[in-house]
């Protein structure tokens, strides 16, 4: 028995005892729980099981430390009001919050952290990591890390642009049919139903080969796709605001719809909307990284993460985790905007008055 | 009494904490409470003096968000601070029974009403279905419902108001508890039915024996039902003494307060001769799409300076008058009239200035009042809007509505509605009506949400800036106390017609139209017995609903 196993359950059990002691029971629960497992994991998958977890762990505290980090560093640089807000937040939201913020980083100063240009062949093709190529090079022998790097910028920036298009659209749409009513709610409505009666992807794929895939198409259809849905929401959350006696008020007093909507509506809805954006952030990112892997998104050489995940796709087949890597980066950005916007969901359902 | 000397529920140095802004307040400070078997006991007090937490507390429940802190609850022998939540269970429902102030919130849409009666007997195995169904039957009888083997098996929709106040009554004393307690259930009712409910649950409780806690801000009303009162303000005992001491010599300052609250009375004034009216109503018929008539030849007058209280149960139009002057439903017949002049129907087409001279103050401050924005804009946008104002004289003039309203501006300035109390919120209500500069303002049951000392205040500053602005008020309330006290003339309105209308000395000197008379005899009034003269007097299926559908139509009064 190595010293490394022997290591490893007495300070699991030492920590469990002093959980118990100090009468933290969650604490005192998860961990004993895991000597229990750790057992079973032990005899089955052997000292390189015990390393995995081990692992994790220490990944998962990584995680924790940065996030409270994190959290800790924005209450110190933010003033008052906000800093009292991100106080209680969780550190799931701080980690969210670091991620979106490494990834802005990496998107906005692209061009000085990656060491080679996107489109620059500078090895041979599939060739392994060494100490010029962090992740080592794609089918045509160009950087994956930097292609990363670019990525970020041109996968969610297109991703961004298209959300806020697609809100922009929705929301206006949502505010003018609930302010409005009659024919103009009608109207809204039913061209909502018809676009949302269409499948996505399939909606997508049609404009794509219509219009070509460049990019003010990809971000046009993309919002069209999205927007009936942000108008159902605005539309339902504004519904619930315009019936309000401080409306009716601004209306006798002979305020234009222009006013109700800034003024009266729009304060009283915001919580909703800015959640649903997290959310539809997430959505319509898939889409494009959907679109770019089925070769419709945007066209090489420029470098986007769902298309890199398909070029490099055969290098699975041997075993190598590269392909793996720009889809984790979605998946990683996916998980930090849910954490950020469950944060405030919660906080705006929350017991606030 | 000797039926009184047990003691049933007995709550001693009851703290409850409540948890606001991420620390535990107190919200009871020490509360004793000795209830004997069959005694009921009256808790006043305004919003915020925790009467509806010690009444949950004494089912030893503590709501979401509060805790309780200290002291000791026992009902019957059973200490329930402690109990465990299977032991407080099992005497919810069928031992301690609970009926709320919104009935129709409190039953589930979805199920017909003796189901939900029957529910807790069933669960506790005190009776199978038929002859729980077969008992409710009963109560409903004792309780006066119309058609009790019917009614039933209807849902909460199909019946009344005031019937499904009593037939939750009803679904409390279905397990015989020893306790029941009731949380201002007539305080959503209009006067007419509230007494009908108050008859019930007055016979229903003294028939079983059954103790009760009875909640409520309506002095007059406790007056009727308990036989002691125990005064409570900001989560302290005032003091308590038995009902007919408590009403001749109130010890502390603050009862005396409360008692004096409907002294407020001002002059009558009367109409200025040979003028012409400000606002004149004419022969007006309104409905909502699609449906009935809702107003049917309504025409009435408002002078300049004058004040005219438009009363009448819910469902008799007088909001529907008010939305038909503003603009909002345009009438299908007949036409409004300001200083001489025809308004149009729509208010969309209504010039600002038309606009800025007829201003509305709401019922419920907190829905009239756009809770993200500031108060300094909330009213500064109509001085803005209409008058043109901008920077220091816009800031000048808000300060000044401020003042008006007696609130302090430097306080208030940057804050937000939701922070204020519903007191400072329909004053912040006054002032944005005040903000147009208007001429005419139509007062929606301004009061009827708001404690009566709080309501005598916001009384108090109408009658002193109608003074100082010579403004005319259309005053739209269910509450005869308050037409008492502010009005110059009166409308009573029934179903949507004007039955009378007049000065208000006349108004409240016999003879009255017959359902005038029922209005002003529903009010509950101080004296302990009242309710049981008026019931006397009129015989109990002569109230309410039942009395409304009797008024003789060949009455002279109402052929006029």
């Amino acid at each position: 028995m190595s010293i490394f196993v022997i290591g490893y359950y007495a300070l699991l059990l030492g920590a469990s005892c002093l959980a118990a002691y100090f009468n933290k029971r969650s604490l005192f629960m998860l961990l004993f729980t895991l000597t229990l497992v750790s057992f079973i994991i032990g005899i089955v998958g052997g000292v390189s099981a015990l390393w995995f977890v081990t692992g994790a762990a220490a990944l998962i505290l990584l995680a924790g430390m940065t996030a409270y980090g994190f959290r800790e560093f924005l209450v110190q640089i933010l003033p008052g009001e906000a800093s009292k807000e991100f106080k209680t937040a969780p550190l799931t939201a701080a980690f969210g919050m670091f991620v979106i913020f490494t990834y802005l980083v990496m998107g906005i100063f692209a061009p000085l952290i990656a060491p080679h240009g996107e489109a620059e062949v500078i090895a041979s093709a599939f060739a392994p990591a060494d100490d010029t190529m962090l992740l080592g090079a794609d089918q045509l022998g160009r950087d994956i890390f930097s292609r990363i790097v670019y990525g970020t910028r041109n996968s969610v920036g297109l991703a961004l642009a298209a959300t806020v298009l697609a809100f922009l659209l929705g929301a206006i749409a949502g505010l003018l049919a609930a302010t409005k009513g009659g024919w103009f709610d009608q109207l809204m409505g039913r061209i909502a139903d018809v676009i949302m009666s269409i499948p996505s992807l399939i909606f997508a794929l049609l404009m794509l080969s219509i219009f070509g895939p460049s990019i003010p198409v990809i971000i046009g259809a993309v919002a069209v796709i999205y927007a009936p849905r942000v108008f159902r929401l605005t539309r339902a959350v504004a519904g619930n605001v315009v019936v309000m006696d401080y409306i009716e008020a601004a209306k006798l007093r002979g305020e234009g719809t222009w006013y109700l909507i800034r003024k009266e509506i729009l304060p009283n809805s915001t919580a909703p909307l800015v959640a649903e954006f997290g959310l539809e952030f997430c959505f319509v990112f898939l889409l494009v990284a959907g679109l770019s892997f089925l070769g419709l998104g945007i066209q090489p050489p420029t470098a986007d993460w769902g298309s890199m995940v398909r070029e490099n796709a055969t290098l699975i087949s041997f075993g190598d985790i590269t392909p793996l890597i720009p889809a984790a980066a979605i998946a990683l950005l996916t998980v930090a905007v849910n954490f950020v916007v469950d944060w405030m969901l919660h906080r705006s359902s929350g017991l606030k008055e | 009494m000797s039926k009184k000397n047990e003691v049933l529920l007995e709550i001693h140095d009851l703290q409850i904490q409540g948890y606001s802004e991420e620390r535990w307040v107190d919200i009871i400070k020490g509360v004793d409470l000795t209830l004997h078997k069959g005694e009921v006991m009256g808790l006043i007090g305004e919003s915020g003096a925790g009467k509806s937490t010690i009444g949950a507390a004494a089912m030893g429940y503590a709501r979401d968000g509060t805790r309780i802190s200290g002291g000791s609850i026992e009902f019957d022998g059973m200490e329930l601070s402690t109990a465990t939540e299977e032991e407080k269970r099992a005497l919810r429902g069928s031992r301690i029974a609970y009926v709320a102030q919104s009935a129709a919130a409190s039953f589930n849409p979805a199920h017909k009403i003796i189901d939900q009666h029957t529910e807790a007997p069933i669960q506790y195995r005190i009776q199978k279905r038929l002859e729980a169904q077969e008992d409710a039957m009963q109560l409903y009888e004792k309780l006066r419902l119309p058609n009790p083997e019917e009614i039933g098996f209807r849902y909460p929709h199909q019946v009344s108001g005031g019937q499904l106040q009593r037939a939750m009554t009803a679904m409390a004393m279905a397990c015989r508890p020893d306790l029941i307690i009731f949380d201002e259930p007539t305080t959503a009712l209009d006067v007419t039915t509230q007494i009908e409910v108050l008859a019930a649950i007055r016979d229903i409780v003294d028939e079983y024996n059954t103790a009760a806690i009875y909640i409520t801000h309506d002095l007059a009303v406790v007056a009727q039902m308990a036989d002691t009162i125990k005064v409570l303000l900001k989560g302290e005992e005032v003091e308590q003494a038995p009902t007919e001491e408590m009403l001749k010599n109130p010890k502390e300052d603050y009862t005396k307060s409360l008692w004096a609250v409907r002294s407020f009375k001002r002059d009558q004034k009367s109409r200025p001769k040979g003028a012409e009216p400000l606002v004149s109503v004419q022969n007006v018929d309104a409905a909502y799409t699609g449906g009935d008539k809702v107003l049917d030849d309504v025409s009435f007058d408002i002078y300049e300076g004058m004040t005219v209280a438009v009363v009448g149960e819910s469902g008799s139009g007088k909001s529907t008058v008010a939305r038909c002057i503003t603009g909002l439903l345009p009438p299908m017949k007949g036409q409004i009239q300001f200083k001489g002049e025809t308004l149009p129907p729509n208010y969309r087409d209504r010039t600002k200035d038309q606009l800025r001279q007829a201003q509305m103050i709401y019922q419920m401050a907190d829905t009239a009042l756009n809770p993200k924005v500031q108060i300094r804009e909330i009213i500064g946008r109509p001085a803005q809007f209409y008058g043109g104002l901008k920077g220091a004289a816009l800031k000048n003039r808000v300060d000044e509505l401020l003042d008006l309203i007696e609130l302090e501006p430097s306080q208030f300035y940057y804050r937000y509605p939701p922070e204020l109390s519903g007191g400072q919120k329909q004053r912040i209500g006054i002032a944005r009506a005040l903000a147009a500069e208007p001429s005419f303002i139509i007062c929606d049951e301004v009061t009827s949400a708001l404690d009566q000392l709080v309501a005598e205040g916001i009384l108090r500053l109408l009658d002193r800036l109608q003074q100082e602005l010579n403004l005319s008020y259309m005053f739209i309330t269910h509450d005869l106390a308050t037409v008492r006290s502010i009005a110059d003339e009166v409308v009573v309105m029934q179903h949507g017609k004007v039955v009378e209308q007049g000065p208000k000395e006349d108004m409240f000197t016999p003879p009255h139209h017959p359902y005038t008379d029922l209005l002003l005899s529903s009010v509950p009034e101080m004296d302990p017995n009242w309710l049981t003269t008026l019931l006397e007097e009129r015989g109990v299926d002569n109230v309410g609903d039942a009395a409304s559908q009797q008024i003789d139509t060949d009455d002279p009064k109402v052929s006029t």
